[in-house]
């Protein structure tokens, strides 16, 4: 296997701290921005979401700005032209998230030449099913050096974790709750006692935990449990109400990483 | 050429069970059970006394005298209108929450467009003692407020989807959110031939029983079990599924679908998703849907609420794609024209769904011999604003 930034930065940092935004919101040609501000700030993953009109996986913040950025007018084609810029500023790895169907319409051969082109590291397509992706799409991510992120919840048996675990080499997606994506205040002892059965099973992968988090004491609880945090709803809720400014960037992050 | 589901959950190419890991344990929970469940002789037995005593099944098999005379052909209508909550949703519904009982399950979801299936969820949940959401577009909401208020009365919570377009779409995808965050205690009842597998084919077993009362009551009156023609409006698919299904394999009997055109197909605001989409990834499916470009869903239009969905179940994207049904359109006014056309020919007002069926017989030749079964899916007392409004009769 090549390593990419994605086992670069797992293997070099502690309390990994990935920070995801909707590309296209508030503003069409924010991407390159933000990205810079949060790398400058201390991010160590950028998430950026390829907005969908029907995100079932996410709650309220998330779709409303999937709603905001299609009405600016934003496609993958012309994220991938953002991400061109985005690379010769920015360093750390870059996450792909969205829905399958307008990687599907936009063409799954072209879409992995476009990642690699541009440099995306990873791609987090929730509705891909893990049978679905070793069937049709492991080779053509793998040929292309894409690292396919996959979900577990605590409802995910241990047995398919582990073949989740055997089936990746970059991280693993550890959801905190049976729920929609949305920042929520703390952790209960049924999400701890479910960090502490996946951090036994001593999987080859890294995780990261994501979904709910939203300040600093639930990032660092995060950190207790695995390789480090997630955080999406509440990075979207900062930049809606204080704009993408640098300064409020930085804060947000320190206010975080602490 | 194989028309049922395949191990995987396929029809041909289209199928699957495009699900977020949230919702696997749920959906593999279903896939692993739900033939054993409904292949058992103890459900077997509970769903048909339901069916029977509760549903009011079989429904009849009528033969349209007048109906007849002025398209030339035998025309019979086989009465999903009769069934207790007013269409064949019911058949669906009855099934599910059998099945949500032997799983286990105590609270029931839904999503609803017109509030058809909505309803038909809220009176099995009365009939069990389960606790009842319904999930409808804020929009539908107030287009269709007497069935938001009937599954209030039967003891159901109505909740407003306020994402996105506020339609049919949205309450599905409010629907999958809830299921998400409650995925141990809650069963989702999916309306229609769609969704992730085994969805689209527990839902057409469950619609089965409209084709198999066919080919009996059809040969008590012909001496055949196999009309020419069998013909039923599309939404998701799922009373189409229930008419087609013993046909599927018997070549010689000619299947057609009717989609709903709206104002026209090429006019921008229609529901002809076979016409108008392309293969595509919605609700857990892939499956013909109408889209931009970019993949985007987009949203359609018909005048009749049930039909307004931009998809098409898997199976029936596959019957499409394989030739072996013949996909027609009904335009809102066609369809309105043929709905007012039963009401003085035969007393029957149908759903405006249903009309969209009746419409296709203005679009084919008969041979004074050829036998046609329509399936009537629904009863039109539910649209009786919308034909005021319509104003022609
Ligand atoms: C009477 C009637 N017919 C047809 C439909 C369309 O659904 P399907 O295509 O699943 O039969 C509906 C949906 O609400 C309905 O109420």
């Amino acid at each position: 296997m090549t390593t990419n930034r994605i086992n670069d930065v797992f293997q070099n940092k502690k309390n990994v701290l990935s920070v995801y935004y909707t590309a296209g919101f508030p503003e069409l040609n924010n991407t390159l921005a933000i990205a810079q501000y949060l790398e400058a700030a201390g991010a160590d993953i950028i998430e950026i979401g390829m907005p969908f009109s029907d995100p079932v996986a996410d709650g309220p913040t998330i779709q409303e700005s999937n709603k905001k950025a299609l009405e600016n007018g934003m496609s993958i084609k012309l994220l991938f032209e953002q991400l061109k810029e985005v690379r010769q500023s920015v360093s750390i790895p870059i996450i792909l998230m969205g829905y399958i169907n307008p990687v599907l319409q936009f063409g799954i051969h072209e879409f992995c030449e476009n990642c690699e082109e541009v440099g995306v590291d990873g791609l987090i397509l929730p509705d891909l099913p893990m049978a679905e992706y070793m069937a049709v799409y492991k080779g053509k991510f793998e040929k292309h050096g894409i690292k396919n992120v996959f979900l577990i919840t605590p409802q995910t048996s241990e047995q398919r974790v582990k073949e989740i675990d055997q089936n990746t080499d970059g991280f693993i997606y550890m959801v905190s709750s049976a729920s929609t994506t949305g920042a929520k205040g703390s952790f209960s002892v049924e999400q701890i006692n479910y960090f502490e059965r996946i951090k036994n099973m001593n999987l080859k992968n890294p995780t990261l935990i994501g979904f709910g988090i939203s300040n600093h004491d639930t990032y660092l609880q995060a950190c207790t449990y695995s390789s480090g945090a997630i955080i999406g709803s509440a990075f979207i809720n900062c930049i809606d109400s204080s704009g993408i400014e640098k300064g409020n960037i930085n804060q947000f992050v320190k206010d975080i990483k602490g | 050429m194989r028309y049922s589901v395949d191990e995987n959950g396929y029809y041909g190419q289209f199928g699957g069970a495009y699900i977020p890991e949230m919702l696997y344990p749920n959906v593999e929970e279903l896939r692993d059970n739900y033939l054993s469940i409904i292949g058992d002789s103890a459900f077997k037995a509970e769903f048909d006394k339901l069916l029977k005593d509760y549903v009011g099944r079989p429904t009849p098999l009528y033969f349209a005298k007048r109906l007849s005379e002025q398209y030339g052909a035998k025309i019979y209508l086989k009465r999903e209108d009769l069934c207790h909550t007013g269409a064949h949703k019911v058949n669906n519904t009855i099934g599910q929450i059998i099945l949500a009982k032997k799983l286990g399950k105590q609270k029931i979801i839904a999503e609803t467009g017109a509030g058809q299936h909505g309803v038909a969820t809220a009176t099995v949940c009365a009939l069990m003692g389960m606790e009842c959401i319904v999930y409808m577009g804020e929009i539908d909401m107030q287009r269709q407020k007497p069935n938001v208020e009937r599954m209030r009365i039967l003891g159901a919570e109505v909740v407003p989807a306020k994402s996105g377009s506020k339609t049919l779409k949205d309450a599905t995808n409010e629907a999958m959110r809830h299921w998400i965050s409650n995925p141990v205690d809650t069963h989702y009842i999916i309306g229609s031939v769609v969704g992730p597998h085994p969805y689209p084919d527990m839902v057409a077993r469950f619609q089965s029983v409209i084709s198999e009362e066919m080919k009996w009551q059809l040969n008590e009156e012909e001496g055949t079990e196999y009309p020419h023609y069998v013909i039923a409006c599309v939404g998701g698919g799922s009373n189409a599924a229930g008419a087609f299904y013993h046909y599927l394999d018997e070549e010689k009997v000619k299947l057609v679908a009717v989609e709903a055109a709206g104002r026209g197909v090429d006019s921008g605001e229609s529901a002809a998703t076979s016409y108008l989409g392309k293969p595509g990834v919605l609700h857990g499916s892939k499956t013909l849907l109408m889209q931009t470009a970019d993949g985007q869903v987009v949203e359609p239009y018909s005048i009749s609420a049930g039909l307004d969905y931009p998809g098409i179940g898997p199976m029936h994207a596959h019957l499409f794609d394989t030739g072996r049904v013949k996909f027609e359109n009904a335009t809102d006014e066609e369809a309105m024209v043929a709905g007012v056309e039963l009401s003085k020919l035969e007393g029957i007002i149908p759903a405006i769904e249903s009309a969209h069926a009746l419409a296709a017989l203005r679009k084919m030749s008969f041979e004074k011999s050829d036998i046609v079964v329509i399936n009537l899916s629904g009863r039109g007392d539910k649209d009786l604003e919308t034909y005021i409004k319509w104003g022609k009769y």
